[in-house]
C-alpha cells in the first residue's frame, strides 16, 4: 500500500538529519555493516576511494578492508563472486560503477543470481543487493546514463527498486539489503547531491518509543497525528509505492529521478488549476498495483513518465495494470512520456531525450483534453 | 599465524614494473595414495561407470529425455573429488560431473533428476551435500567457487584455522576455458588468494571442436603462470595420479596459499550428449587411438599388480555397482513430476504478490490441486 513518510508534529526537526542522497545511502550502508556482520560491500573503487560517487566513502576505514573491498575491474567477476559469497552465508552489496556496465555482468545477473534460489529449490538463497548508479542527466560518456529497469524487471527472480530522494534512498536500501532475495537497486545518479530531510531508523524508533510512552501516560489525549515508527521504515511502509504529492485531477506515475521532475510539473500545473497527484512507484518489481489502482481510481487519469526507451518500457506495464483495474472509470487512455527508442544520446542531446517539463505537460494536456469517439 | 587474504607486499604485486616476482609456490607434497585408497577409487569408479553406461540405455528406452555421459572421465572426476572433504569443502560441477556428485555422496536418483527433466538444477540439497546445483552456462559457476572460497578466507579473520581453510573445487572443461568468466575467476582468485582449486578436465572435445581449435597454447594449466597460480597437468586417466595431484592443490589452498590449477588430460569417449553424433567430426579409429587406456581397466591392473585387492574383491565392487545402477533405475522410473506450484513457490524466498496472483490464476484455470 502507498504510504507517505512524515514525521510527527512533535518529532519534526528533532529526529531528522539533512543529507544528500549520496550521504543517505552512505549512512544506510554504514548502519547495515554495523548491524549485520555478514554484510559486505564490494566493487570497483568502493574501498580506498569510496566509490566514484563517494557512496561508500569512509566505510572501508570504519568497517575494515575485508568487509568493504575493491575488486579487479570486471563486472561479471564482481557479480559471480557475490553469488559465491552469498552461497557461503554472506550478504554482499556489490556495486557496478555505472548502469551500462551491468551489461558485462548480464550472464551472472540473469542466468545465475536471479535463478540460484529457484535452481537450488530454495536451498541456496541469494541475499544480494546490486547497487547500480542509474539513469541520465549528468552529461556523462556512453553507457554512463542508461535505464535498465525494464530489462531487469523482465527477469524472473529479481526484484527492482529505485529511490527518488534521500529518505527513500536510506530506507529502501536498508529494506533491500535485509531481503533474502536479489534486489537491483537503481540509484538516480543525477540526484546524488540533492539534499533532503532523513528520518533515521534510530530517530524513528526513539520517536515511536516517545509516542508510546506519551500515549501510555496520557491515553486520552490522542490527537490523531501519527509518528513515523520503526515499522514504517522496515515493513509495510517500504514494500510498495508512495504518494509523493496528493492531487485530485490526474496521476503522474514516476520513479527515480523523474519523481522530482514530476513534482516540478505538478507545481506548474497547479498554477493552471490542475491538481496533480505524483505517485512514486519505488518498487519496479513488484509494482504496487493496488497503489496504482487506488490513485488512478481517484483521479481517473494517468500519465506514466520514465527515462528508458518507450517500446516495452515499464510504462506499458503500468498502463496495463491501470487499465485492468480502472478501465471503467478512466477518462482517457494512460499516456506515456518516455525516452525514445534510440541509444542514449551524448550529453549535448540528453535534454532532448529525457522527459522534460514541457513534454510531461503536453502529456497531461493530451489526457485532460481526450475526447471519446 | 599466517596472514590470509589479499597480498599487500610489493613482492606480492607480481607484474608491477620493477617489483620482484614472487616465485610460484611449489604445491606441497602429499603421502602416496595408499592401497586401500586405490580400492576405494575403484569402488566409486565402477559404480560411476555402470551408472553412466546405464543412463545411456535409459535415454534410449525413453526413461531419460537426454543424458550427457562422462565415459572415460571417471578417474578425473572421482580422483579429484576424493581429495576433498565433503563435510566442509564445496564442489561446483558442470552438467557432466556424475563422478564428482557420487563421490560427494549425492543421491544418484536426485542427481539423475536433472537429466530426467524433473528439475533443472537437480533435486539434491546443495546446502547439505556441498555440491552446487547443475547449471548449463559453461564456466558460469567458476566465479561462484571463487566467491565461496573468499568467504572462507573472510570467515578466518586473518588467522589460519588449525584444520586449515575449507576449499572450493570448481570443474570446467577445455571448452569452458574459452569463456571470459574463467579469466575473471582466475584473476580474482589470484588477487584475493582464494582457497579454490580449478579442476580442468581437458577431454579433447567441446562437442565437435577439438582442443587444438579451442585452447591457444594447448594448455589451460599454462595460464596459471600469468595469474601467479601454481598449476599442474596430470594424466587424467590415472586415478591415483589425479587424486595425488588434487590433494597437493587442495593442501596448498587449505594452508592459505591461495588457488591452484589442476589440468587433467583425459578423453571424452562418448558423445557430448545423447543427441550428439560424433561420427560427423571424428572416426572410430581416431577415437581408439586418442582415447588411450580405459581408466577403469588401468586402475584394475594397478590394484592387481600392487596386490591392493584380489579379483574377488573387485568383482564384488563391480556387482555392487551393478546393483546400485539397478536401484537408481527403479528410483528414476518412480520419479514423478514436481507439483506445478513449485514453479511459483521456489522463485523467491519471499514471493511477490504478483507471483502469488499468477499462481492462483494458474491453479484456477488449469484445475490443478
Amino acid at each position: 500500500m502507498s504510504e507517505t513518510l512524515t514525521t510527527s508534529e512533535a518529532g519534526a526537526g528533532a529526529g531528522t538529519v539533512t543529507l544528500s542522497l549520496q550521504g543517505a545511502l552512505n549512512l544506510a550502508l554504514d548502519e547495515l555493516l554495523a548491524e549485520d556482520p555478514k554484510a559486505l560491500v564490494l566493487g570497483e573503487d568502493v574501498g580506498t576511494l569510496g566509490g566514484v560517487f563517494r557512496v561508500t566513502s569512509g566505510l572501508a576505514a570504519k568497517h575494515g578492508a575485508e568487509r568493504v573491498f575493491d575488486t579487479p575491474l570486471a563486472e561479471s567477476g564482481i557479480l559471480g563472486m557475490s553469488i559465491g559469497l552469498a552461497m557461503a552465508g554472506f550478504h554482499p552489496v556489490p556495486e557496478v560503477q555505472f548502469d551500462g556496465f551491468a551489461y558485462p555482468a548480464i550472464n551472472q545477473i540473469v542466468c545465475q543470481l536471479a535463478r540460484m534460489n529457484y535452481r537450488s529449490r530454495g536451498a541456496v538463497p541469494m541475499p544480494v543487493t546490486l547497487r547500480v548508479p542509474s539513469f541520465g542527466g549528468i552529461r556523462a560518456p556512453e553507457h554512463h546514463g542508461e535505464s535498465l529497469e525494464a530489462l531487469f524487471a523482465h527477469v524472473p527472480g529479481l526484484k527492482v527498486v529505485s529511490p527518488a530522494d534521500p529518505q527513500q534512498g536510506y530506507s529502501l536500501l536498508k529494506a533491500a539489503v535485509r531481503m533474502p532475495d536479489p534486489v537491483i537497486f537503481m540509484e538516480p545518479k543525477s540526484r546524488y547531491w540533492q539534499k533532503g530531510e532523513v528520518v533515521t531508523e534510530a530517530a524513528a524508533a526513539a520517536s515511536a518509543a516517545a509516542a508510546a510512552s506519551a500515549a501510555a501516560a496520557a491515553a486520552a489525549t490522542n490527537d490523531g497525528g501519527r509518528s513515523l515508527g520503526a515499522a514504517d521504515l522496515t515493513d509495510a511502509g517500504l514494500t510498495g509505492a508512495r504518494i509523493a504529492r496528493p492531487g485530485r485531477h490526474l496521476t503522474l506515475v514516476a520513479w527515480g529521478a523523474m519523481v522530482a521532475r514530476c513534482l516540478q510539473v505538478a507545481d506548474l500545473a497547479a498554477e493552471d488549476g490542475i491538481d496533480v497527484e505524483v505517485l512514486d512507484l519505488r518498487w519496479l518489481k513488484p509494482i504496487d498495483a493496488e497503489a496504482l489502482a487506488s490513485s488512478v481510481g481517484k483521479t481517473r487519469r494517468a500519465v506514466v513518465v520514465h527515462e528508458g526507451p518507450r517500446t516495452s518500457g515499464l510504462g506499458a506495464e503500468v498502463a496495463q495494470l491501470v487499465t485492468e483495474r480502472c478501465f471503467g472509470t478512466l477518462k482517457a487512455p494512460v499516456e506515456r512520456v518516455t525516452g525514445f527508442d534510440v541509444p542514449y544520446p551524448s550529453g549535448d542531446l540528453e535534454d532532448e531525450y529525457i522527459p522534460n517539463i514541457d513534454r510531461i505537460l503536453f502529456g497531461i494536456q493530451r489526457v485532460l483534453e481526450y475526447k471519446r469517439g | 599465524m599466517q596472514t590470509l587474504g589479499t597480498r599487500t607486499t610489493a613482492a606480492g604485486r607480481a607484474g608491477l614494473a620493477g617489483a620482484p616476482r614472487e616465485p610460484l609456490a611449489e604445491l606441497p607434497a602429499v603421502a602416496p595414495v595408499a592401497p586401500n585408497e586405490l580400492v576405494e577409487l575403484y569402488r566409486l569408479m565402477t559404480s560411476v561407470r555402470q551408472l553412466d553406461v546405464a543412463a545411456i540405455s535409459w535415454q534410449r528406452q525413453g526413461i531419460l529425455p537426454a543424458y550427457a555421459p562422462e565415459l572415460g572421465q571417471e578417474a578425473a572426476q572421482v580422483g579429484s573429488a576424493l581429495a576433498l572433504d565433503p563435510s566442509r569443502d564445496f564442489a561446483f560441477p558442470t552438467y557432466r560431473e556424475l563422478g564428482v556428485a557420487r563421490a560427494f555422496g549425492v543421491d544418484m536418483v536426485e542427481y539423475m533428476s536433472t537429466h530426467k527433466a524433473t528439475w533443472h538444477g537437480g533435486l539434491w540439497d546443495a546446502a547439505t551435500t556441498h555440491v552446487a546445483p547443475i547449471q548449463a552456462v559453461v564456466a558460469g559457476s567458476v566465479l561462484h567457487a571463487v566467491g565461496w572460497a573468499h568467504g572462507q578466507t573472510l570467515e578466518a579473520h586473518g588467522e589460519l584455522p588449525a584444520q586449515g581453510l575449507a576449499v572450493a573445487i570448481t570443474y570446467l572443461g577445455d571448452g569452458a576455458s574459452s569463456q571470459g568468466d574463467v579469466h575473471e575467476a582466475m584473476n580474482f582468485a589470484g588477487v584475493f588468494k582464494a582457497p579454490v582449486v580449478f579442476f580442468v578436465q581437458n577431454n579433447g572435445w567441446a562437442i565437435s571442436v577439438p582442443t587444438e581449435k579451442q585452447v591457444a597454447g594447448g594448455s589451460v594449466a599454462a595460464r596459471g603462470a600469468g595469474y601467479g597460480i601454481p598449476a599442474v597437468q596430470v594424466d587424467g586417466n590415472d586415478a591415483a595420479a589425479v587424486l595425488e595431484a588434487t590433494r597437493r592443490a587442495v593442501a596448498h589452498a587449505r594452508s592459505g596459499h591461495g588457488p591452484a590449477i589442476v589440468e587433467a588430460m583425459t578423453y571424452r569417449r562418448g558423445p557430448h550428449a545423447t543427441s550428439d553424433d560424433p561420427g560427423r567430426y571424428r572416426t572410430l579409429d581416431e577415437e581408439r587411438e586418442d582415447a588411450g587406456q580405459d581408466p577403469l581397466a588401468r586402475l584394475r591392473e594397478l590394484i592387481l599388480a600392487e596386490g591392493a585387492a584380489t579379483e574377488e574383491i573387485l568383482a564384488e565392487a563391480d556387482a555392487a555397482g551393478a546393483a546400485e545402477a539397478e536401484r537408481v533405475r527403479l528410483g528414476v522410473i518412480a520419479l514423478g513430476p514436481r507439483r506445478g506450484a513449485e514453479m511459483f513457490d521456489l522463485v523467491f524466498q519471499e514471493p511477490t504478490d504478483e507471483l502469488l496472483r499468477q499462481k492462483a490464476n494458474w491453479r484456477e484455470e488449469s484445475e490443478h490441486e
